[in-house]
């Protein structure tokens, strides 16, 4: 536990850092991944968890996403995707489905969300899943995986809000919104993330869709410097 | 393997210089992003960082390099990053999460002229309020000033000493004249380098609270992995690091922060004096601009003017008391600075009106000659 650290952002899974009885440090919105990298390079030893959600990872952190994961940092990064900007009361993002109601899309969201796995896949990352918040047990058991595994791991949780994007799009209860979740979500394992579907209405596919090896930043950092201080 | 501290005299550039004095105050983590004319500064890191056995990353831009040195300052390392005015436009978020998080680290602004894209080649003294107003809500902060080479290493070892001391994010607030001019440098033996470092719990992770100061307002600081297993937070918070959201734990934070700082200020500020004694006209200037002042000084001194120079070394905090007692007999204060008038302001309250002070501004991205200063001076006191 002494080598756990936990890094957040901002929003409602931003105050997550905050429930832990380890190491953890609350960032401004959007740069939970950056100063994880810092935290990484500057005391290897140490292994950072970034828990936060869709708009502060992937809209005002989008960039820290990508290149932290291009470089394969090591880190878990979990994304509590609701689709919206909670914590505000319930704004549009970079994951609000197609034609959804916020409040900054009256009329019906018009932009193209991101899929995230897609995303992380392409950004590099060495271990991508998605779960929703049904998938307890499974979920679970890709973060103790991710955690064993050493390089830029990502894990997305499709969860409910249910007092703001839920009750606007009319999904009904917490409790509904997770029966749904068991009725449109099906596992596919290794489907290319590309592919791997998500309507919040009719499919979610989920699983693990990628898990492989490449040579991990600090650990070429250190190979370099070590290589260097022999000379 | 190479030396963190390079002993001996060269002739070298105040760039490397600041590399130079990082490394030897026990900087060992670097995050930055390429900008002139700083960005020699992160060169010599990449090259000298691995080579003693730091780390240099360069980041994405430089709201993820600023960060990213507040995460490495967390994590047990002295780090730094090094920009230019448009790079601190960006890191002024951060460096309010590092003053609300109590985080030492230093930054060296290498100033060139704004607003904007501006004159990156050129320079300038324009983000001496930026420095100390950048970020949004109440604070302090630490900048010096360097007008040397020589200075660039010595004063960013005593950046990285007072943020260690205070908890507080430094600035090496150079001109892109001192950045890059290129003048002999003695760097001392490594014994004789006096390094500060930050305090450290005493106390066992049950009874330790991140944010308790101590008498000088200052609390120690645990790092992450030692078992103390804290929390920070950006958010307003109390003595355990935890967000509280009334006017009490506001009240307990903003002014502590404020003050360690302020009543520390005897601590950090610094100054230096040339002919000031019997000085009718007190001139100020700090950065390149003080070499061309020191130059105007001399010359006129030579044909019996009692002329003195007041050269500020901290801009923030403000050497307020050193500057009353260099003004102590001025009847006219003159302020050359290569902006349109920013150190002026905290002159003017210094000095109220008891005598005039006199602004001579240059915003062209080159110093004033000496005779140029003298002829700028003589117009503005006759």
């Amino acid at each position: 536990m002494d080598r756990l650290v936990v890094i957040s952002g901002i929003g409602c899974t931003g105050r997550a850092s905050g429930y832990f009885a380890a190491d953890s440090y609350h960032t401004t919105h959007g740069r939970a991944i950056a100063f994880a990298s810092g935290v990484k390079v500057a005391n290897p030893d140490l292994k950072p968890v970034v828990i936060s959600g869709d708009g502060d990872l992937f809209a005002i952190g989008g960039n820290h996403f990508i290149h932290a994961a291009r470089r394969n940092v090591d880190m878990l990064v979990l994304c509590v995707n609701n689709f919206n900007y909670g914590m505000t009361g319930g704004q549009m993002g970079p994951t609000t489905p197609d034609s959804a109601i916020t409040v900054t899309s009256p009329d019906g969201n018009i932009e193209h969300p991101f899929n995230l796995v897609s995303v992380a896949a392409a950004s590099g990352a060495v271990f991508v899943a998605r779960w929703t918040a049904l998938h307890a047990r499974r979920l679970t058991k890709s973060i103790e995986k991710a955690l064993q595994k050493k390089g830029f791991k990502f894990i997305e949780v499709i969860s409910p809000c249910p007092t703001l994007y839920d009750r606007y799009n009319r999904y009904g209860s917490g409790l509904d919104v997770m029966k749904k979740y068991r009725e449109i979500s099906v596992i596919r394992n290794f489907t290319d993330p590309m592919k791997a579907e998500i309507d919040y209405r009719t499919r979610i596919v989920c699983g693990e869709f990628v898990d492989t090896e490449k040579p991990e930043f600090t650990d070429l950092l250190a190979q370099q410097s070590d290589r260097l201080q022999k000379r | 393997m190479q030396k963190a501290v390079l002993t001996g005299e060269r002739f070298t550039q105040g760039d490397i210089a600041a590399a130079e004095g990082a490394l030897a105050a026990g900087c060992r983590f670097f995050a930055g992003y390429p900008i002139t004319p700083a960005t020699e500064i992160a060169e010599r890191m990449a090259y000298r960082l691995p080579r003693i056995g730091g780390r240099y990353i360069q980041m994405e831009d430089e709201i993820a390099s600023c960060t990213a040195v507040v995460g490495a300052s967390y994590a047990g390392v002295k780090s730094m990053t090094a920009t230019s005015g448009p790079g601190v436009s960006l890191m002024n978020e951060t460096i309010g999460l590092a003053v609300m998080t109590e985080t030492p680290m230093v930054l060296v602004n290498v100033m060139r002229g704004g607003p904007s894209t501006g004159q990156p080649t050129e320079a300038s003294q324009s983000d001496i309020m930026q420095a100390k107003w950048g970020s949004h809500g109440d604070y302090e902060i630490i900048a010096l000033i360097p007008s040397s080479v020589q200075e660039m290493f010595d004063l960013t070892i005593q950046a990285f000493n007072l943020s260690e001391r205070f908890r507080v994010p430094a600035f090496v607030l150079a001109d892109e004249i001192i950045g890059h001019m290129r003048e002999r440098l003695v760097i001392p033996p490594e014994d004789e380098i006096e390094i500060v470092n930050r305090k450290k719990p005493t106390v066992p992770p049950e009874e330790y609270l991140p944010f308790k100061a101590e008498e000088d307002l200052v609390p120690p600081m645990a790092t992450f992995g030692e078992g103390y297993h804290f929390y920070a937070t950006g958010l307003t918070h109390d003595e355990r690091g935890y967000p509280v959201m009334d006017e009490e734990a506001q009240l307990a934070l903003v002014p502590r922060l404020c003050d360690k700082i302020r009543k520390n200020a005897d601590k950090i500020t610094r100054a230096e004096n040339t002919e000031t004694e019997d000085a009718e006209i007190l001139l100020v200037a700090y950065g390149g601009e003080a070499r061309t002042a020191l130059r105007a000084v001399k010359d006129a001194r030579a044909n019996g003017i009692k002329i003195g120079l007041f050269r500020p070394i901290s801009v923030w905090p403000f050497p307020k008391e050193q500057l009353k007692e260099a003004a102590a007999n001025a009847q006219h204060v003159v302020v050359a600075e290569l902006n349109y008038g920013q150190l002026v302001g905290e002159v003017e309250r210094v000095i109220r009106n008891e005598v005039p002070v006199h602004l001579i501004p240059r915003v062209c991205g080159t110093p004033h000659t000496p005779d140029e200063l003298m002829k700028e001076i003589r117009r503005r006191i006759n």
